[in-house]
């Protein structure tokens, strides 16, 4: 049974982040369209942040909240994206 | 002559895998983790070994395989959870919408292989660095970094089924905010070159919010943060800058 639940797992999985390669080459998107796919990366890194960080420690938000801040304190600054991480990792590690 | 191009060619190949493996790195930073928690939470549900690191192996998708394990254990049936699956994970098409239309020149059979490597981390560490796309080997940044990623979910859930839960819990709970800092650590710089970017993103975020507090689930409300931000983007990004997003 297990089985076959990751089986229909993959598929549904796999066809809409396939599906885009098989079409996008028949398609010319009006300039409009070609700018919003440009700014995807942008609204889904925003989408993914929040709420969902203040999930980190479920019982207390604002944990996941300063966590947050202190990662764009540390971005800001102009440090490596993996000191931001451990960073971010170290402040939750303090606070809990 | 010919045997020195052959190095240049081939280092410049070497250069390209190192610097996909060096951007993947804090990817692996986030999954081994989560990986691992997975890796127990589906032993515990009464997945075996081989059944918990074959659907890594497939499937590819965190929150979905969380999800799943969390039915299993529910009991839920098979056919609700691979349409949970599918909503949650839906917000991969308009990734990959965005991440072929990017990759518009390079030939179909390199890309699809791609496509199916894509998460919200790869796609988002990718996007941000599109200059590496235009750059000679493009490809074997994308491969080595999709593929870091990759066998990092996979090895991590392995072994968590393996070795059951071998990371001190609070040094675990406190590394579930890595992905969320890895997301902030690629908006930030591009933040700082161009505000407006900050505003694309707060559409997104809102909407999500919005959405997820008005009670529709948690896929849908990615999916519509995502579109209504990136719509937003061509109004709030105009015309300047174009070469840069």
């Amino acid at each position: 049974m297990i089985i076959w639940m990751i089986i229909g797992m993959a598929v549904v999985t796999a066809i809409p982040r396939i599906a885009p390669t098989l079409f996008i080459h028949l398609l010319t998107f009006p300039k409009w369209l070609d700018r919003s796919l440009q700014a995807i990366p942008y609204a889904a890194l925003g989408a993914l942040i929040f709420p969902g960080i203040m999930t980190v420690q479920p019982d207390a938000p604002q944990i996941g909240i300063i966590a947050g801040l202190t990662a764009v304190l540390l971005s800001w600054s102009g440090i490596h994206i993996i000191y931001v991480v451990v960073g971010a990792i170290l402040s939750v590690f303090l606070m809990t | 002559m010919e045997i020195q191009q052959d190095t240049h060619i081939s280092s410049s190949r070497l250069h390209m895998i190192q610097k996909g493996f060096v951007a993947g790195l804090p990817i692996m930073l986030g999954y081994l983790p989560i990986a691992l928690t997975y890796g127990v939470l589906a032993g515990q549900s009464g997945m075996t070994n081989y059944e918990l690191t074959l659907m890594s192996i497939l499937v590819f998708a965190g929150a979905a395989q969380f999800l799943a394990v969390g039915m299993v254990t529910a009991g839920t049936g098979i056919v609700e959870i691979i349409i949970a699956t599918f909503v949650l994970n839906f917000r991969h098409f308009v990734m990959s919408l965005s991440f072929v239309n990017r990759l518009k020149h390079t030939a179909v059979r390199v890309k699809w292989p791609f496509t199916l490597g894509l998460t919200d981390e790869t796609f988002t560490m990718t996007a941000l660095h599109s200059r590496e796309a235009d750059e000679k080997y493009g490809s074997y940044f994308y491969a080595s970094l999709i593929l870091t990623a990759y066998l990092s979910w996979v090895g991590g859930s392995y072994l968590g089924g393996v070795l059951g839960d071998v990371i001190p819990s609070r040094l675990s709970a406190s590394m579930g905010v890595a992905l969320y800092a890895m997301f902030i650590g690629l908006l930030i710089p591009s933040v700082k070159k161009n505000l407006k970017i900050a505003g694309v993103a707060i559409v997104a975020l809102l909407t999500n919010y919005l959405c997820q507090t008005a009670g529709l689930n948690q896929g849908w409300a990615i999916v519509i943060g995502t579109l209504l931000g990136g719509l937003s983007g061509v109004w709030i990004l105009g015309d300047e800058k174009e070469d840069e997003l």
